[in-house]
């Protein structure tokens, strides 16, 4: 009963991450692509590929996501997202994997 | 009378043809074109070709490019849409024979563009690498090519390009704060006239339906730039300067639009920039003739074609909901959910209708702008921008 219990609960988990991915995914393809280019080639924003983006650290990366960029149209994402999905959303892009 | 099912039922064939379909031609029966639309299918390169009569899907076209942010401009005999990519593709599509007649990849990223007065020069205006290209409606040669240069010879991104009557365009640059007009007299070289110093990042501008007042909204300051394109020598002004009073700007998840504003009589309705409101225009004055307060931030505020309602959509991630000003009193008199993520809206010519994209809902809700009830919804595939052919006759559209 026990183990069942925590299969369960090992699997809703599991489930979890993958819609937050997909969702975080769909997120980066749809909002950010609206300035930065669906393909992240770069628009009003710059270019978010895991070549423009090879010299910044990915800790510098979420930062910029969680709290913009002064000055520029890039805006804080704080009040959407946690710290944990901007690391992911940091790491995927890096990898350059955001399908 | 074709059968409009069975032309849906062909779409995924007529989808995997390349640029000419080698079966029976997609639209068979002769038809006119002035109730023909295009809506942007964003994520898979591809347009519907809608009809806004029996609010139907003629046809499918595939093979556009990257189409986010996509827009389009229509030929004066309302037959091809030429189809801005964010990835510098230019696509001219036959609209009654449903397929590419002519696609050049011009620039590396650009943002939008526009038809000259006569019909006979596309304009597209460049992220990558900046400036303004233009080309023969006819073939795609290029006639021009405009790099946007400003102080200390930078090349600029170029944004909110019109055309105004006079085989003319007129575009702002965003990285270095000008406003250029760019004339192309006929047999004659082109003609740049700068405006520089026109104000901080302006992001997007319009100009109105008279060809008149150009306006561009500023990103990097709280106010809008302007130039009366009417008065020689040109000169821009700002307006509505420190219309946020000082406070802090919220958090801007998507720029708004000035494509398609909201112009009534002698007002304009604009997005403000990083609030929740619509900031109300008097064009007489320039001055400030009221304020909207809305559900969200809005990204297009666009007018019935009488004038008498805008309709505001709004940036993520209050973007699942469309509201309707009443242009007298200024107050929202509805408020309707089509689905999460709408993108944009366009009315019928003469405004009987309207067609409303909402994204993550893969469809187009048509109301009825009487009554407000949904008179049709219709499949696309991560719909975005649509539209109709009528843009054809209007300037700056």
């Amino acid at each position: 009963m026990l183990a069942s219990l925590l299969l369960t609960s090992a699997a809703s988990q599991a489930a979890r991450a993958d819609v937050d991915r997909a969702r975080l995914a769909d997120l980066v393809r749809q909002d950010c692509g609206s300035c930065h280019g669906l393909t992240l080639k770069g628009g009003l924003g710059r270019p978010l590929t895991a070549e423009a983006l090879a010299h910044f650290p990915v800790e510098t990366v979420r930062d910029i996501i969680l709290d913009g960029l002064p000055g520029t149209p890039m805006p804080p994402w704080r009040p959407l997202l946690s710290v944990e999905e901007a690391s992911a959303i940091a790491d995927m892009l890096k990898r350059g994997d955001t399908k | 009378m074709i059968d409009r099912r069975s032309l849906i039922a062909a779409l995924p064939l007529l989808g995997a043809a390349p640029a000419r379909a080698a079966g029976p031609a997609p639209c068979v029966a002769t038809r006119g074109t002035g109730d023909l639309g295009v809506v942007i299918e964003r994520a898979t390169g591809s347009i519907l070709i809608v009809e806004t009569t029996g609010r139907s899907v003629l046809a499918r076209v595939e093979g556009l490019g990257d189409l986010s942010h996509a827009s389009l401009c229509v030929s004066r005999d309302e037959r091809y849409a030429y189809v801005f990519g964010r990835d510098g593709g230019l696509t001219k599509v036959d609209l009654l024979e449903a397929r590419i007649d002519k696609r050049i990849v011009q620039g590396g990223n650009s943002i939008g563009g526009a038809i000259s007065d006569d019909g006979a020069l596309v304009a597209v205006s460049n992220y990558e690498p900046g400036g303004v290209r233009v080309f023969d409606a006819q073939t795609l040669a290029l006639v021009a090519d405009v790099p946007a240069v400003g102080p200390g010879g930078l090349p600029s991104k170029t944004v909110g390009l019109v055309d105004i009557p006079g085989r003319a365009f007129v575009y702002a640059l965003y990285d270095a704060g000008e406003i250029w007009r760019l004339e192309l007299p006929k047999g004659r070289e082109p003609r740049v006239t700068r405006l520089a110093g026109v104000g901080k990042l302006p992001y997007d501008a319009n100009v109105t339906a008279d060809g008149r007042h150009y306006f561009a909204g500023l990103f990097g300051e709280d106010g809008v730039a302007h130039v009366d394109l009417w008065k020689e020598p040109l000169a821009a002004a700002r307006v509505l300067e420190g219309y946020g009073k000082g406070e802090a700007p919220l958090p801007v998840y998507k720029m708004p639009h000035y494509e398609g504003w909201g112009s009534t009589q002698n007002r304009l309705f604009l997005p403000a920039i990083g609030r929740d409101e619509l900031i109300v225009i008097d064009l007489d004055t320039l001055k400030e003739a009221g304020r909207v307060k809305t559900w969200g931030q809005p990204v297009f505020a666009v007018a019935r074609p009488d004038g008498r309602h805008v309709w505001v959509n709004y940036a993520h991630p209050k973007n699942g909901v469309v509201e309707v000003v009443d242009a007298l009193s200024l107050e929202i008199v509805r408020r309707i959910e089509p689905g999460p993520a709408v993108l944009h809206l366009e009315f019928t010519p003469r405004g009987h209708e309207v067609w409303v994209s909402a994204r993550d809902a893969d469809a187009v809700v048509v109301y009825d702008t009487r009554t407000f009830a949904e008179v049709a919804r219709l499949p696309a595939r991560k719909p975005s921008g649509i539209f109709f052919t009528a843009r054809a006759h209007m300037i700056g559209k």
